[in-house]
């Protein structure tokens, strides 16, 4: 789960990390009392989607007058912006953050990330911030700082302070420093975080050391256990078919393709996506209905993968283990009475009873076209498509 | 033989007494696998199919001699039960359960290694279908009927395309030695790398396959290990080929975040390694049954 900026930076405030004077604003009057309120005579308006690169898209606009701020309030809420990491569909801006412009004189890098291989938090450090850390990764990689932290006994201060001298700062940033890193470590842990990045870190000209920029993503698995994070999810920043079927407990995912997947199983529903497209095909979306197939849940997945209108052509594939196939199969044809389906179906059914649920999907006098075998079931869903509506 | 598990293993359960603990433990048990007991905290002293509970893992393991645990408790405790198991002195944790949080992995697999090597619990999943040796014994929740025995060791991420490969290796005869789930999520208690291993130190076991996933380090580092300690044939395959990247594919650790992560990467990583790469998820099978057809007369050496 990923949350927005200002956010980010509220939760980390709390972990002692210093952040710029700042406040989120859902209209132009309240970016211009934010304003106000912050004081002085520059500002940031900082347009708050699920995305970095938001600088180059146009999203983050640098104000000198209350006429400005306001202009640039209006300018960005209801856009649509567009990053190289939105995709071209872009995402939505209902909120601003408004924050002081500060005289910036060092740009750092600050990133903390579960690390697959090691199993352990990586601290992750740059002297040069702004950019991306895949971009350092590949272009200056000898310059990437690093500290494993020890799971039992957690992020040491002698961590810290390697990294701060390690980033060449000046023994009056390093202690700011130091509380940063341990703050947002602190932050990772207590908020099961999978990702903190402070991106740029910022020395001002006055010698302070300030979190300009930050993301946090979060272990949905967790979230039973943090509410208070849980609760700040943004649907507005998810598609709303994703968000609905993880209502449900469907795990979907649109993709651009035209043919709609039904799957069990993470693995299966990859890999059936991986036959279509061997096939000549593209697949619309991913679809895990999990374990237990029943009527309703099927009825469910057929009204979601139909809500996205691209779609010309279903494969269901269900390996029935625990289930049955004769189950699943009563499932798919109630669904598909229920649901009024307007594009050709194949049903792969396979495992458990396997004979009985073909009999009944034959038996039903409905338009399915049935395939016993993953090759078989790909090669159908490609040509129904092309062959267009069901008979 | 057969890796982790056979008939004789004495396993229990923990969360015996659950719906799913019971569904499972009844399932396990007409397959052959010789369930000694189980554990619910607070139900100690009963009697469950015809098996006792207990209300630690320690009393379960003192009174049974059990060697192996499945686990089958809810997320927010299922590290806890691990932890448990492992201080009881299990030597064979396979935890069913998804949705457990990655830090909790974290700590869970830094308390594993706190004991030494020959003391040490080997943990597989969560997140994964479990264990099967074909014909012999099942820690899990696959349906055992789909498992010919013979001489491939599978091991994947997957549950279901699991399923897939072992049908689709009945279909044409080819049996398995022993299939484990190692799961989808980030951290997760066993490698491909720790399974590769076993196999290739298996007798019955003449060919591997092994089939990822995107995300994640661990097909690369396998395909790494296959080239440099691997005699065996292994047979790859990686799903995922059309998954764009930063979305999460249903598993926790399905997603495309770092290079080399894309299934395509992996795919060629494995096959300048020298696996067998199966052209399709279709061709599991086939891949399969060709690669035992052409492996090296290693047995016939041996028996002259």
């Amino acid at each position: 789960m990923d949350i927005h900026e200002y956010q980010a930076k509220e939760l980390l405030a709390g972990f002692g990390v210093r952040v710029p004077k700042g406040g989120v604003a859902y209209s132009a009057d309240q970016a211009v009392y934010r304003a106000a309120e912050i004081g002085g005579n520059r500002w940031v308006v900082k347009a708050q989607i699920h995305s970095g690169a938001r600088g180059k898209a146009g999203g983050i606009k640098i104000c000198s007058s209350d006429v400005d701020v306001r202009q640039a309030a209006k300018d960005l809420l209801g856009k649509t912006l567009v990053t190289f990491q939105t995709g071209p569909e872009g995402l939505p801006v209902h909120r601003l953050l408004i924050e002081e412009a500060l005289p910036i004189e060092r740009e750092l890098y600050i990133g903390l990330v579960l690390d697959r291989r090691r199993e352990r938090i990586v601290v992750v450090a740059h002297p040069h911030g702004g950019m991306e850390i895949e971009e350092i990764a590949q272009r200056e990689p000898a310059a990437i700082l690093r500290e494993v932290v020890e799971p039992a006994v957690g992020m040491q201060a002698f961590q810290a302070r390697e990294l701060a001298f390690g980033l060449g700062l000046a023994p009056a940033q390093v202690n700011q420093v130091v509380t940063i890193i341990l703050g947002a470590y602190r932050a990772f842990r207590e908020l099961d975080a999978t990702m903190v990045e402070i991106n740029p870190l910022v020395v001002t000209r006055d010698g302070q050391v300030l979190a300009l920029d930050v993301k946090m993503s979060f272990d949905d698995n967790a979230m039973f256990r943090r509410p208070n994070v849980a609760e700040l999810r943004d649907y507005a920043q998810e598609d709303p078919r994703e968000g609905e079927a993880a209502e449900h407990g469907l795990n979907y995912v649109a993709l651009d393709g035209d043919i709609g997947c039904i799957i069990n199983g993470a693995g299966l529903a990859m890999a059936t996506m991986d036959m279509i497209k061997h096939a000549g095909g593209e697949p619309a979306n991913f679809l895990d209905i999990g374990g237990g197939a029943s009527p309703e849940r099927v009825a469910r997945a057929f009204r979601l993968v139909l809500s996205d209108r691209n779609v010309k052509a279903i494969l269901v594939n269900v390996f029935a283990g625990i289930n049955r196939c004769d189950w699943v199969a009563q499932g798919v044809v109630q669904a598909v009475r229920d649901v009024q389906v307007p594009v050709p179906i194949v049903v792969r059914l396979a495992g458990t009873n396997v004979q009985e649920g073909r009999r009944i999907l034959k038996e039903s006098g409905l338009p399915i076209v049935s395939a016993d075998t993953l090759s078989e079931a790909a090669e159908r869903v490609v040509a129904a498509r092309a062959a267009g509506r069901a008979p | 033989m057969s890796i982790l598990l056979d008939e004789k293993t004495p396993v229990i359960i923990q969360g015996f007494t659950g719906d799913k603990g019971t569904f499972h433990a009844k399932e396990m048990i007409a397959y052959g696998t010789n369930v000694v007991g189980g554990v619910t905290p607070g139900k100690g002293g009963a009697t469950h199919l015809g098996r006792p509970v207990f209300n630690t893992t320690k009393e379960a393991v003192a009174a049974t001699g059990a060697t192996a645990s499945l686990i089958l408790v809810p997320a927010p405790f299922c590290a806890d039960a691990i932890m448990e198991a492992a201080d009881a002195g299990i030597q064979l944790v396979v935890t069913i359960t998804d949705g457990v949080p990655a830090q909790d992995m974290m700590t869970v697999k830094r308390y594993l290694w706190r004991y030494s090597k020959e003391r040490r619990t080997r943990l597989i999943g969560p997140n994964c279908a479990g264990v099967i040796s074909a014909g012999k014994a099942m820690m899990g929740i696959m349906p055992g009927h789909i498992y010919e025995r013979g001489g491939v060791g599978v091991v994947t991420r997957s549950g279901t395309l699991g399923y897939e490969a072992a049908s689709q290796m009945k279909a044409l005869g080819v049996g398995i030695t022993t299939s484990v789930g190692i799961g989808g999520d980030p951290i997760n208690g066993s490698s491909f790398v720790d399974m590769l291993a076993l196999f290739e130190q298996d007798p019955e076991t003449d060919v591997v396959m092994m089939i990822g996933e995107i995300g994640g380090p661990q097909e690369a580092d396998a395909a790494m290990f296959v080239r440099e300690h691997m005699t065996k044939p292994v047979v790859g395959y990686v799903a995922g080929l059309t998954a764009p990247k930063g979305r999460r594919m249903g598993h926790a650790g399905a997603i495309i975040s770092a290079f080399g992560d894309t299934a395509a990467e992996k795919a060629e990583i494995m096959r300048s390694a020298g696996l067998i790469v199966a052209p399709s998820p279709a061709e599991l099978g086939a891949t399969a049954s060709q690669a035992l057809a052409h492996r090296p007369a290693r047995r016939v050496m041996v028996q002259r």
